[in-house]
């Protein structure tokens, strides 16, 4: 069975989260945790708490595969969910950090 | 706005020339109501007071969609038509509160792409003060009525459709009977042979016309729609007089309401409902309620129209005598001249097309700075007045031809100068998969690797008019069953592949492209519709369109020259 990872939207800005291993909600996906079936489905739960609590909106959970100790989503719609537009690399996750002044 | 009334209704103090509907009292305050509205629910969304499944339908009734990446909002830009002003507006909503840019839709819609939920309220506040919302961008209401972006500059055209268009969308807008109709419903609105708004694939199509006596009436066509079941809208009446108009509308609506599915959302459109049913039979039922609503009450008063028609008179044109425009052949201002310059019916003026299709850049975009650009050239030379295509670009629509050459030189400094309107580097997508969480795969690297391929502006002259437009799923927002080469994108096994359909038409003469063959993948997809293009180039005969070549050869030889082994 495949691995999984947990996503969702910060219900305020909209941003792309994904549920890390502490149960936080983190902005990249190299910290989301790859969950096991079960733990995944045990997460997922837990998830819905936050979804309830109206911290996040969209949740839902995708096939990963570990890569170097990293998790890689199966699917190409949630790899440009992780990076942002593949047009516009300037934006999203996959944006450089702003030059420091 | 929502004056809930039949008949609508001619604001007071209309300017002389306005080339814009202006709203009047009432409308600004329906608008100021609706976004106190909003940002009550926001702020009960917020603090956790509506939940989700509560607060969704009021987000997409105010165009807040949740995207792939963000909240994505869709503002309507009602007929396509802006002043400099409200394009200037926009432009400073993308800087202040998204990422400095924003996407012009086939619906002639604006979109942002990365908004937070926590400012829409201040965003829509932005709007409302220059009489913009994004009211009916979404739920299954009537939508935005789209139009010909040469409303009133075409020669070809009996009157000014955004006459209708005003007409309808105070009509329509917040009508109770409507607001919860079985799915979406889009009208378009032409008033001439040249149907640059694709009519025949919305569910209601009109064209606007005048008889013997010159008198203004319609031709209607119903169940349009292109999406997972493709139809062209069928002719349900060659004439509706001027004053029936609401009156026959309302008893299309009407059949619709009661009869269409509300049970199968791939079923609810008036296009299965008419297909099911049969023309004849379809047309006998709207038949029958138009003869019931025909009347007093929902006669369109003609002085109405005519104050309406006010807001959309000519602006103060100077009397010009015809100018010829001087441009050094081979020089991009002359190619420009050439594609992106239209006629216009007052001598001495043109509609200039502004290309948002640079080669490799992505359809419909344009950044804040563009906006404001366009936006000034609008206020210096075509009296406030900008105009968005159901093709993505962008119209200035009364420019002198004396100052084509400043307006071409303004807007190739600001990268908005490509000369490729109409060729079939002026290429329609959807944002497909880099934004869209609907969509099976992406559109836009495909439309940028076409846009380079057929960058040469010889190769373009060659091709002629032939038109690529593609779609990130089978909504077809990209209207690619309409296109000579349409793309399809599907999922295949989790993966993104490419349907190529061909013979597809967006005119009166509409036609619905076929499958050519088996799904591609992505980096198969340019060098097929190259094979496409070059058989076509090889085989044509001597004036013979895409459509005509396809026709005498047959599917056969272009899916052998595309699927061909090597
Ligand atoms: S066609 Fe599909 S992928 Fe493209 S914008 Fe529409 S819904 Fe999204």
């Amino acid at each position: 069975m495949a691995l999984q990872a947990i996503t969702a939207n910060r219900l305020r800005d909209g941003v792309v989260v994904w549920r890390a291993g502490d149960g936080t909600w983190v902005e990249r996906l190299e910290d989301a945790a790859a969950f096991e079936p079960a733990a995944a489905e045990q997460a997922l739960a837990a998830a819905r708490v936050d979804e309830r609590e109206n911290r996040i909106v969209g949740l839902y959970a995708f096939d990963v595969v570990v890569e170097n100790g990293l998790p890689v989503p199966v699917k190409i719609r949630e790899r440009l969910r992780g990076l942002g537009p593949s047009v516009r690399p300037d934006l999203g996750k996959q944006a450089p950090p702003p030059a420091a002044a | 706005m929502t004056h809930h009334a039949t008949q609508p209704t001619a604001p007071a103090n209309a300017p002389a020339h306005a080339g814009i509907y202006r709203y009047d009292a009432v409308d600004r305050q329906f608008i100021t109501e609706r976004v106190a509205q909003f940002r009550d629910q926001v702020q009960r969304r917020l603090s956790g007071v509506l939940s989700e499944e509560e607060f969704r339908p009021l987000r997409l009734m105010n165009g807040l969609y949740l995207q792939l990446h963000a909240y994505m909002l869709r503002i309507a830009i009602p007929y396509g038509t802006l002043t400099g002003q409200q394009l200037r507006a926009l432009a400073d909503i993308g800087r202040r509160f998204d990422k400095g840019y924003g996407h012009f839709t086939t619906r002639q819609n604006l979109q942002f792409n990365w908004i937070r939920l926590e400012d829409t309220p201040d965003i829509l506040d932005a709007l409302g003060a220059v009489d913009m919302h994004a009211i009916q961008t979404s739920g299954n209401c009537i939508r935005n009525v789209t139009t010909d972006q040469f409303a009133g500059v075409a020669a070809d055209a009996v009157a000014d459709p955004r006459v209708y268009a005003e007409i309808l969308r105070q009509w329509s807008t917040l009508h109770p009977e409507f607001t919860f109709l079985p799915r979406k419903f889009k009208i378009a609105i032409i008033a001439g042979d040249h149907d640059r708004a694709v009519i025949r694939a919305h569910d209601v199509g009109v064209k606007v016309k005048t008889n013997a006596a010159g008198a203004i009436g319609f031709e209607v066509y119903v169940g349009g729609g292109l999406g997972r079941s493709p139809f062209l809208g069928q002719k349900t009446r060659d004439w509706v007089d001027e004053q029936d108009l609401i009156a026959y509308l309302e008893a299309v609506l009407r059949v619709y309401n009661r009869l269409g599915r509300r049970d199968n959302i791939y079923k609810a459109r008036i296009k299965i409902l008419l297909h099911q049913t049969g023309l004849a039979k379809f047309t006998e039922m709207v038949e029958e309620e138009f003869a019931s609503l025909r009347g007093p009450r929902y006669h369109l008063d003609p002085e109405i129209v005519a104050e309406i028609r006010r807001h959309f008179a000519p602006p103060p044109y100077d009397a010009l005598a015809e100018t010829v425009v001087d441009a050094a052949p081979g020089t991009a201002f002359a190619r420009w001249l050439e594609t992106n310059v239209a006629a216009h019916r007052q001598p001495g003026y043109a509609a200039v097309t502004v290309s948002l299709k640079p080669a490799g850049g992505i359809p419909g975009d344009a950044t804040s700075d563009q906006m404001d650009v366009v936006a000034d050239l609008a206020d210096r030379f075509s009296f406030g007045e900008v105009r968005v295509t159901h093709a993505q670009n962008l119209v200035l629509p009364h420019v002198r031809r004396a100052d084509l050459a400043e307006v071409f030189a303004a807007l190739d400094a600001a990268g908005l100068g490509a000369a490729n309107v109409g060729t079939i580097a002026d290429i329609i997508a959807c944002p497909g998969l880099d934004y869209c969480s609907l969509a099976n795969a992406r559109s836009i690297p495909l439309a940028q690797e076409l846009s380079r391929r057929f960058a040469d502006p010889e190769r373009q002259k060659a091709i002629g008019d032939v038109s690529i437009k593609m779609s990130g799923c089978i909504n077809a927002c990209g209207h690619h069953h309409v296109a000579n080469i349409g793309v399809l994108g599907v999922d295949k096994h989790g993966k993104e592949a490419y349907q190529l359909t061909l013979g597809g038409d967006p005119t009166l003469n509409a036609a619905i492209g076929d499958l050519l063959g088996p799904a591609m993948a992505e980096e198969e997809v340019a060098d097929a519709v190259e094979k496409v293009v070059d058989l076509y180039l090889a085989r044509r005969e001597p004036g013979e369109r895409f459509n005509d070549t396809l026709a005498r050869l047959g599917r056969a030889a272009f899916k052998e020259t595309v699927y061909a082994a090597g």
